[in-house]
């Protein structure tokens, strides 16, 4: 009975965090599409609901009453786990997560690699997806992420490392508590702004979203895929954006901490704190979206192994120097 | 005790079993997915012996990249198509000895390590190091490997990127006739490089470029 009444504690937990996070993948969508749109002096989705709040749930309404069509020379296992894999990796990663000091699902030690560990697993729905359609169009997109994603997780590798010589811990809550006095992305700027680019990379966002160039692959991993199983490849990519952003606010933009120590400002619960920036991240992501246009893919590969790769390094040798040299290594 | 034994048999099962069928699936390309999936079970055990260190690398290591690369061979040499014929095929039975010889040898290894761990613990020195901190760890792995095994770590490190180095000069050859992208090159063009002003007699034509 003990046993029972545990798994139905943790059951509750994830269900409080679950549901709010597949609300806001829902909600994120629909800013996305109306950030984009207001770049381009258009109105963007403004009719279902106030300001078009519930244009998602109209869309997820109506996937979910379309045919979903499983091609015939595909195969079958295969294509249908792979929109599960998406989707299943997008949240579990949400658990190590911390909305405050005490609110996290599990404070784990080695909290960031679960986290880079998660993503860099996020490939295998798009693998599985092309490889399983059994056709030219997802093959190539399945191809050319697995290439991208890689090259990028390297990098972000190495921009964490950055971060973890500054904090001396792996655990999530460590690295918030680390930037009491000043947020890393102050010392550390330009590995914020390598990291965002990755991420934009990582996620196939534009101007990175070559595995679904739409103008040379038709719809790249998902041409296949119809119907709920789209969605799920389309919310799992969202959910997967949200986490990228939380990331980032982690790490270098002082989680869930409020950006002054001052009297109002310390009333705000951290939780808003962090939703807020993340946010921020956000809409820089749609921004970026709908100013940039889409990179060839040399010249991608280039930026990755090429830019990425040895500027961050440089810059773990440099902060290690320093952090040697003026005694600031943190040692517990 | 009992969900710790649970999760572990599970964990195990799903190892040994994908291990299996990493051999026995007659499709290549699910040969590596159940190779992955032996990954996942192999580090979900670590982390359940403590080890989340090594669990999460071996996550990030093996599953986030080699087996991507696995698959991407794979899936590029159309090996798929070839169907594994090991138990019918003829032809492959030559290579059953040299398999055979490796799998003893690593049987034998693995009774080794496992006789000595049962029957000589003092050996392993495991117990010591377990039970006088309470660090995680991450931070006893980092004590150990950049202070007594400084130079054991550097050489390895060396002999991975010899590795790599090497792969790539094996690999790598000049190809003539590839057109290359200079940026400064690009940016860098004048306009009186570029765009000629000439003087055309009407119906009479230039010639260009003699």
């Amino acid at each position: 009975m003990e046993y029972l009444s545990i798994v139905f504690q943790e059951v509750y937990k994830i269900l409080f965090l679950l549901v709010p996070v597949l609300v806001s993948v829902a909600m994120i969508v629909w800013l996305d599409r109306r950030v984009w749109a207001f770049v381009q002096k258009r109105q963007g989705p403004n009719v279902v609901g106030p300001f078009g709040l519930l244009q998602s749930l109209a869309d997820a309404l109506k996937y979910i009453f379309k045919e979903i069509i499983i091609p015939s020379s595909s195969n079958k296992v295969i294509f249908i786990l792979a929109p599960i894999v998406t989707m299943t990796l997008a949240l579990i990663a949400w658990a190590v997560i911390p909305f405050s000091a005490t609110q996290v699902l599990a404070d784990i030690n080695v909290g960031i690699l679960y986290l880079f560990a998660v993503s860099s697993l996020g490939v295998y729905g798009i693998i599985m997806g092309g490889w399983a359609s059994n056709s030219k169009y997802p093959f190539l997109g399945a191809i050319r992420s697995a290439a991208q994603m890689v090259s990028y997780e390297v990098s972000i590798g190495v921009i964490i490392i950055n971060v973890l010589l500054c904090v001396g811990s792996l655990n999530l809550n460590d690295i918030v508590i680390a930037q009491q006095n000043m947020w890393f992305v102050i010392p550390l700027f330009p590995m914020f702004v390598i990291f965002f680019i990755s991420a934009l990379a990582e996620t196939n966002r534009p101007p990175f979203d070559l595995p679904e160039a739409e103008a040379e692959l038709v719809a790249g991993y998902q041409t296949e895929y119809s119907g709920m199983m789209y969605a799920m490849f389309w919310l799992g990519e969202y959910a997967n954006i949200l986490l990228m952003c939380a990331m980032g606010a982690i790490l270098f933009l002082g989680g869930w901490m409020s950006p002054i120590d001052v009297y109002p400002f310390t009333l705000v619960p951290s939780a808003i704190w962090l939703i807020l920036k993340i946010l921020l991240l956000f809409i820089l992501f749609a921004l970026v979206k709908a100013i940039v246009p889409r990179y060839r893919y040399d010249q991608l590969m280039r930026l990755g192994w090429k830019v990425f790769l040895p500027l961050s390094l440089i810059w773990v040798v440099l902060t290690a120097s320093y952090l040697f040299y003026f005694n600031l290594l943190p040692v517990n | 005790m009992i969900a710790h034994a649970i999760f572990f048999y599970t964990f195990s099962i799903i190892a040994v079993v994908s291990a299996i069928m990493v051999t026995a699936s007659k499709n290549t390309v699910h040969s590596v997915f159940f190779l992955i999936l032996d990954f996942i079970s192999i580090s979900c055990l670590f982390i359940m012996i403590g080890a989340e260190f090594l669990g999460m690398i071996m996550l990030i290591v093996y599953v986030g990249a080699v087996a991507v690369l696995f698959l991407f061979v794979v899936m590029m040499l159309n090996v798929a198509q070839q169907k594994n014929q090991w138990f019918a095929g003829q032809q492959s039975s030559k290579h059953i000895p040299v398999g055979l010889i490796i799998s003893t040898l690593i049987f034998v290894e693995v009774i080794i390590v496992i006789g000595g761990w049962k029957y000589k613990p003092e050996i392993f020195d495991i117990n010591n190091s377990i039970a006088q901190t309470n660090i995680s760890n991450t931070h006893s792995l980092g004590q150990i490997l950049y202070t007594d095994y400084i130079h054991v770590f550097q050489i390895s490190g060396m002999i991975l990127l010899v590795a790599m180095v090497g792969a790539i000069v094996l690999t790598f050859r000049q190809r003539s006739g590839v057109k290359r992208q200079s940026y400064i090159k690009q940016i860098s063009r004048e306009r009186a490089e570029g765009v000629e002003v000439l003087e055309v007699q009407s119906n009479k034509g230039i010639k260009i470029d003699d």
